[in-house]
């Protein structure tokens, strides 16, 4: 008991101390910490469209926590989720389009994309694997060249960002936008790859909230990490190399092996953020789409304190920032909303300062 | 192919190369103060971003590019020393520490630029006779700076007390110790020089090259800079060819635009262009990262024995 009090105390109060010094920020640009973070966190549970959006923002933070958690339980930082996920939603996407039965209307003429039309079921399962799989070889990447250069993953993980990001918007440009379509998107994927929404079964919310039945695959995966990392062999290894990676060699575990290990699957859950985003809510891929939710994995992890549980509560809490970020630019006179990138950035850097009182 | 290499298409490579390693050089610089006494400075990024935001705000408010630059140094240092307070007195992670000063900056110059220009996107534009000075329109005055920077530095690294306590606090923290060099207080100026120094280099990135802040502008040099660092094997002559390099590369991608054509007749995709110094970053380190030697204590918190 005393253990679980001491690792939610200090997550609890680099949060508060954030608080502190985001409100010290607010009152010098003049305008009411109270009010603005009234702002910021009212908006939330009120009603259950605001609940709908809170738990749809959650969802891919969700995903993202686990992918930097995994890596940090061996030992690694995974600042290319944000990659990952933008590699996996276009793959995602192209395997929609053309396996999905898409035809395009260019011009008033319509032409099928598609080479062939998969059953939904399939269609899905296939949709999803590919999120899984396309995230998984972009964050094995990294995981590789330290492997077997040694190359420092942070480095490689952000230069991995760059090339991912522009990478996928050169192939959404030249082949898979709809010429004449004036935003950056591909076209839309089939419907049969579309996933429900939670609004079909919960009778009150609002048709419109994008909240999709991926939140429940991201309680699920929350549960598979905790048994993967605690519960076998695997993942015994894989923290092991992370807790000291020479003590694990000694005792015959491979830290390179390893390496690769964690980085694909962290990047494989990363890749999930599609499974949401593609399938459940803009049915395509949007250049763009995410709100940084990579990095923002990496405070949601780090507040989580690296543990599925603590992610969950995490994720959702980041959730209520973001969503209030939009009410926060509305209804204060000075304050954008960039606010919440800098308290996410206070939080971490509070957190990571407060870890040394946690070992103890 | 053939009719670009002119002599005039070398010299502006040459010269183009130079105004984008200029940046570079500062930062790696100071990086390389920083990790030479143990720390490891993935906060870069951040200290260049804080460096071009004051200086584009203190340039444009002032008027005066030389008073700009060092208001940027100054708020570099400031910051350098949250990160070195957080990393040396709290012992938090350097690299976890290091990213969160680069969101950081990422987000507070748009809360603050949002507050007085009502643009969260940009600060205001500044007059180019109000921007660092360029010598016969080729040379910036800041590019000399750095260039003169690197003797310098070689000279405090190699030839100064001070520097042999700043690579032996990076070596053999213990050592140090015992032999009389306060190795906290180092690693806080070390820390604060790389802020000063990264600083400089964004500051010149907005009120040199450009000539306002936007947000993010620095679009990962930060981390190049660090790329070179490594590349240079921590050592001060090394780092000005190591920046060169990678100057290079960028001046070659953005005179590539238009050029070169693909097989098909049409010009290269932008974002193939865009990508390249980030490409070639990971190849140098996958290929010469074997051959380099951190500085041994790099990234271990020191922690004073009783």
């Amino acid at each position: 008991m005393n253990k679980v009090f001491r690792e939610i105390t200090w997550p609890v109060v680099a949060v508060l101390a954030a608080f502190v010094v985001g409100g010290i920020i607010v009152l010098l640009i003049g305008d009411n910490p109270f009010v603005t973070f009234y702002h910021l966190i009212g908006n939330s549970f009120g009603s259950l469209n605001d609940i709908g959006y809170t738990l749809f923002i959650a969802t891919p933070l969700i995903f993202t926590g686990l992918a930097v958690a995994v890596a940090f339980r061996c030992g690694l930082l995974n600042i290319g989720a944000e990659g990952q996920l933008y590699i996996a939603a276009f793959a995602t996407a192209w395997v929609g389009i053309k396996f999905g039965g898409t035809v395009v209307t260019i011009f008033g003429k319509q032409e099928d994309w598609s080479w062939y039309s998969l059953p939904s079921i399939l269609l899905i399962l296939v949709c999803v694997l590919t999120a899984v799989i396309a995230g998984g070889i972009w964050g094995a990447i990294p995981g590789i060249l330290k492997a077997r250069f040694g190359s420092h993953e942070v480095i490689n993980t952000i230069m991995l960002n760059f090339i991912g990001i522009s990478l996928v918007s050169y192939f959404t440009q030249y082949y898979f936008k709809i010429p004449g379509d004036p935003i950056l998107q591909t076209a839309e994927i089939g419907k049969g790859a579309h996933i429900p929404r939670i609004s079909q079964y919960i009778p009150g919310m609002p048709d419109f909230v994008p909240l999709s039945v991926a939140f429940l695959l991201a309680i699920l995966m929350c549960v598979l990490v905790y048994i993967f990392l605690w519960k076998t062999k695997w993942g015994y290894e894989l923290r092991a190399v992370g807790e000291n990676a020479s003590a694990a060699e000694y005792g015959g575990i491979s830290p390179k092996k390893q390496i690769i290990i964690a980085m694909t699957i962290s990047g494989g859950l990363a890749g999930m953020v599609a499974i949401g985003e593609v399938l459940g809510y803009r049915y395509r891929y949007y250049d763009g789409f995410s709100d940084g939710w990579g990095f923002l994995g990496i405070a949601v992890a780090l507040l989580g304190r690296n543990h599925p549980l603590g992610i969950f509560i995490a994720a959702i809490f980041f959730a209520v920032l973001k969503r209030g970020e939009i009410f926060v630019d509305i209804e204060t006179k000075y304050v954008s909303k960039d606010l919440v990138e800098v308290l996410q950035a206070i939080i971490i850097i509070f957190v990571a300062s407060l870890q040394k009182f946690t070992r103890k | 192919m053939g009719d670009i290499l002119t002599p005039t298409f070398l010299l502006i490579l040459l010269f183009s190369s130079i105004r984008l390693a200029t940046p570079l050089i500062f930062a790696a610089l100071g990086g390389m103060f920083s990790e030479r006494a143990g720390v490891i400075n993935i906060a870069l990024e951040g200290l260049m971003l804080t460096g071009a935001f004051t200086a584009a705000v203190a340039t444009y408010e002032l008027s005066n590019p030389y008073i700009g630059f060092l208001c940027g140094v100054a708020a570099g240092a400031f910051v350098a020393l949250i990160f070195a307070i957080a990393v040396i007195k709290f012992e938090a992670d350097q690299v976890v520490a290091g990213f969160a000063v680069s969101l950081l900056m990422l987000g507070l110059p748009a809360v603050i630029s949002s507050r007085i220009y009502d643009s969260a996107g940009s600060t205001q534009q500044i007059a180019k006779e109000f921007l660092l000075p360029d010598f016969y329109n080729r040379i910036s005055i800041a590019s000399i700076l750095a260039f003169a920077l690197i003797p310098v530095c070689w000279y405090v690294l190699y030839k100064t007390p001070f520097g042999l306590r700043i690579r032996a606090a990076g070596e053999n923290p213990e050592a140090a110790d015992a032999a009389g060099v306060n190795v906290i207080k180092l690693r806080y100026v070390a820390v604060i020089m790389s802020g000063v120094l990264a600083a400089a280099g964004g500051a010149y990135l907005s009120i040199g090259q450009s000539s306002l802040f936007t947000r993010g502008m620095t679009a990962g040099r930060g981390y190049i800079a660090l790329a070179a660092l490594i590349l240079a094997k921590w050592k001060p002559i090394p780092v000005l060819f190591a920046c060169l390099f990678f100057g290079f590369t960028e001046a070659l991608a953005i005179q590539m635009q238009g050029v070169i054509k693909m097989p098909s007749g049409e010009d290269v995709p932008v974002q193939f262009i865009q990508m390249i110094p980030y490409v070639l970053t990971i190849i140098v380190l996958a290929g010469f990262i074997g051959l380099s030697r951190a500085p041994k204590a790099l990234g271990v918190p020191y922690r004073k024995e009783n």
